[in-house]
């Protein structure tokens, strides 16, 4: 930019390779994973190498991208005008994620408001299951142990990243430093209870008790709303990690460290979905099973 | 068009001009393909989409051509179809066409035309911006969309289960879509989908940035032209309605792939809820299509009438209502699924509710023509047979809201010509009548006046001898999406058709038009309109400097 007299605060990014080859790699990686479940184009079904490397290329293309991100920040580019931008980019994004996790939710109350409506079913297994909540079958979670645990840690990561924050604000590198490093540790702890979790509910069979062929319909939802939440916090998780990296490395000023801000808005909209998921997937609905 | 004049600090007409020769463009490859000037991305997707609608349009001369007389010919063994190969010669493949048509003219046609072309082109310049917020994320959006394309492409050629592809129709919906096409072709055509949505989501992250974040100095709200207006309810419908079908589609993909059981009634699920998932983004996608259209027309029916646009706050407050009401009426396409009927009291009375916003535009562009000094150049007669079949489409769409005519009409004729008459004839009426309007602008040269109204008439005529019989076939009882029908219905059909080939000349004198002002390179002129265009684009040169408003402009209210 600025060849000549530019008399505004915008950014004008200069081209990059990044959104073509991206969507190379996109493209790849969508017809990488269909080889893999089906085999297609003459390449056997089971076949894992394009899908491994479209998302290989994938992750690079993320890494490079951001790291010109994160060059053009160092390098004066986020004006205020520009960092504003990358707020409202960020919010609308969260906006979007929200509309795929009423998706989900939709399909959950669907399930567990409508039960009776299954026993119109012609299929004399789903309309004898579905006749009780939960459904003959299905065993739910006491949401009183690993769920509350997970819900109090990460409740405390929410208050980890905001001690962070805070300290950022103030200069406070050590404390900041001290606030994520616990936040990462928080969010890796709740992956690792809730892949226990899984582990048991697999183990158990409580939601694929064979006496019942129907709560197909209970562990998909469950594992649909859960399991995406559990990738966020997977993506969440990272996200804070990469800034802690970057603190480390000496990047962000107590005025400017969007990326920082970004990641924290991340962790708390994946905090207050949890409230949600534990709400009513957990508690509201957990029905009588529950031991 | 907004109630605001420009003024520049100094140099008035043309802006930017004076840069013109500074304009450091980057070596061609860099320039087109790792683009982040968004004039330059909204020529790749104005050009992606002429392409598209080709493709899409051949595949409706396929669907016409079988159609002309009862019985199968070209979708059958032996005909010239099948010794071509690319589409299986069957009942199938007359299938994958519809499904094909379906999706590339939505997905790849209407929506790069208008919100990735003209939105990207135009939504900065008249807000004054000298760019869109993410110039790199704007490219990975157009990217991507090819990416999704190719991707579409490839599912045409491998199997889909009942033969090649797929052709469950564009609303895919299960059991036919899970249990009906069990083979890889439609695995391709959710993950096409998928990537289609991350390119629409990443692009409505970026309008909406922009057009609150980079506005001029007293460019407010309320003197945003309506075509920025436009573009930010339609990119609002899509952040919120594009996450729930790709989450509609993912499920699927699991139901296919993984066990799950959502839409599988053996596993206590409901193919009616992904109906319900479907339509709830399916719906406002439709204003999606229309609503830049109405922003287009709104310009042009103000340019050539010499007057600013009648009722401009009611037409812009008119979108923002036709947005969010189409968030709440989904239910009526599933009128016939065993609906509850006080549900279909409130989805019918719900849908027509939408016909009030939408008269309060019909009639503003008709009061904006009224007195005015009309100029019938070639985009007014887009924007007038817009006007006029849109409302045809519209009123159409009243009568199929009644949940108890509907019975009677679902997935009849009558539904194909309703949703052709406000598509097919009012987004595409819409995109050209923006074409021509913007043509030297874009392009920076002028097209020519007698090609650009032939190919009008042509295509007015055509269109209307394709789609009007279909409302007498509808009303007759002929089922959509079949290969075959009985001799009853043979003669509409077979004018339909003949619509169809005036139609195909009216597309072939518009390639004539783009191949002639690309040979003969008449000089743009900044405004060929003369008074009546009165939004910023028309203060800068055509074509726009490279990056323009390096000052940014200042915007007052009129009359100070």
């Amino acid at each position: 930019m600025a060849d000549h007299a530019v008399h505004h605060d915008y950014h004008l990014v200069k081209p990059s390779p990044w959104p073509l080859v991206g969507s190379i790699f996109g493209a790849m990686t969508a017809i990488g994973l269909v080889m893999l479940l089906k085999g297609i184009l003459g390449v056997p079904k089971g076949t894992p190498w394009v899908l491994c490397m479209g998302l290989a290329g994938l992750l690079f293309t993320m890494g490079a991208w951001w790291a010109d991100v994160v060059k053009e920040a160092n390098e004066g580019d986020h004006t205020p005008v520009v960092s504003l931008g990358l707020r409202y980019g960020m919010i609308l994004f969260i906006a979007s994620e929200i509309m795929f996790f009423v998706a989900w939710f939709w399909m959950f109350f669907e399930m567990a408001l409508f039960h009776h409506v299954r026993t119109f079913s012609p299929i004399d297994e789903v309309r004898t299951a579905w006749a009780a909540w939960p459904p003959k079958g299905v065993e739910t979670i006491d949401p009183w142990h690993f769920p509350l645990i997970n819900t109090l840690t990460l409740l405390l990561s929410g208050t980890t990243i905001t001690w962070a924050h805070h300290a950022l604000q103030h200069g406070d590198r050590k404390n900041a430093r001290n606030g994520l490093i616990l936040t990462v540790i928080l969010g890796a702890m709740f992956s690792c209870i809730q892949a226990y979790e899984y582990r048991e509910i697999i183990i158990e069979k409580l939601f694929f008790n064979e006496t019942s062929t129907s709560g197909g319909l209970y562990g998909s939802s469950f594992f649909m709303a859960t399991g995406f939440h559990g990738f966020h916090v997977m993506i969440g998780t990272i996200f804070l990690l990469v800034c802690l990296i970057r603190l480390l490395n000496g990047a962000f000023t107590p005025r400017q460290h969007f990326g920082f801000e970004a990641a924290a808005w991340y962790w708390h909209f994946v905090d207050v979905v949890w409230l949600f998921l534990f709400a009513f997937i957990y508690v509201v609905f957990q029905g009588h099973a529950a031991t | 068009m907004s109630t605001a004049t420009y003024s520049a600090h100094d140099d008035t007409v043309p802006h930017g001009a004076a840069h013109a020769e500074h304009d450091h463009k980057p070596s061609f490859f860099v320039r087109w393909f790792f683009s982040t000037n968004h004039k330059d991305i909204g020529l790749l997707y104005i050009m992606f989409a002429i392409m598209a609608g080709l493709i899409g349009g051949a595949l409706s001369g396929l669907i016409r051509l079988e159609l002309a007389e009862p019985g199968i010919q070209i979708f059958t063994a032996g005909s010239w179809l099948s010794k071509i190969g690319i589409i299986e010669a069957s009942k199938q493949g007359y299938n994958v066409v519809v499904t094909a048509h379906a999706l590339i003219m939505i997905f790849f046609m209407v929506m790069p035309a208008m919100i990735g072309g003209f939105g990207n082109f135009f939504v900065p310049i008249m807000i004054g911006a000298p760019d869109m917020a993410f110039p790199r994320m704007n490219n990975i959006s157009f990217w991507l969309l090819v990416a999704s394309f190719c991707v579409l492409c490839t599912s045409l050629f491998v199997d889909g289960g009942p033969g090649r592809g797929f052709g469950g129709g564009w609303t895919m919906y299960p059991p036919l879509s899970t249990i009906g096409h069990t083979g890889p072709a439609f695995d391709l055509v959710i993950l096409s989908l998928h990537l289609a949505g991350a390119s629409s989501i990443l692009g409505a992250i970026n309008f909406i940035t922009t057009i609150f974040n980079m506005r001029a100095p007293g460019m407010t709200l309320h003197r945003m032209p309506l075509f920025v207006w436009s573009v930010l309810v339609t990119v609002f419908l899509l952040l919120l309605s594009l996450p729930v079908l790709a989450a509609a589609i993912a499920m699927r993909l699991t139901d296919r792939n993984f066990g799950t059981s959502f839409f599988n009634p053996a596993g206590g699920g409901d193919p009616v809820m992904y109906q319900h998932l479907f339509w709830f983004f399916g719906h406002p996608e439709v204003y999606i299509l229309i609503l830049p259209g109405f922003g287009m027309i709104s310009h042009v029916v103000a340019t050539f009438s010499r007057k600013p646009v009648f009722g401009y706050l009611a037409m812009a407050y008119a979108m923002v209502a036709i947005g969010v009401v189409g968030f709440v009426v989904w239910a009526h396409h599933m009128f016939t699924v065993g609906l509850n009927v006080n549900l279909q009291a409130y989805f019918s009375a719900a849908t027509m509710i939408i016909a009030v916003p939408t008269g309060i535009k019909i009639f503003s562009w008709i009061a904006t023509m009224w007195g005015g000094s009309i100029d019938f150049k070639t985009p007014m007669l887009f924007a007038i047979g817009f006007i006029f079949l849109f409302t045809v489409g519209g009123v159409t769409g009243v009568v199929l809201s009644n949940a108890g005519v509907d019975y009677s009409f679902q997935d009849t004729y009558y539904v194909v010509a309703h949703f052709h008459y406000v598509l097919s004839l009012g987004a595409v009426f819409a995109i050209f009548a923006g074409f021509y309007y913007w043509y030297e602008k874009m392009w920076g040269v002028k097209y020519n006046e007698f090609l650009g109204a032939t190919h009008f008439w042509l295509m007015f005529v055509g269109v209307n001898i394709v789609f009007f019989p279909m409302h007498f076939l509808g009303a007759q009882g002929m089922p959509r999406r079949y290969v075959d029908y009985p001799t009853a219905f043979a003669f509409w059909n077979r004018v339909s058709t003949d619509g169809y080939m005036i139609t195909v000349a009216g597309i072939a004198v518009f390639v004539v038009m783009l191949a002639e002002s690309a040979i003969r390179r008449r000089k743009a002129v900044a405004n060929p309109w003369g008074d009546g265009a009165t939004t910023l684009e028309w203060t800068l040169s055509s074509p726009p400097p490279y990056h323009q408003f390096n000052d940014l402009p200042v915007i007052e209210a009129e009359g100070h």
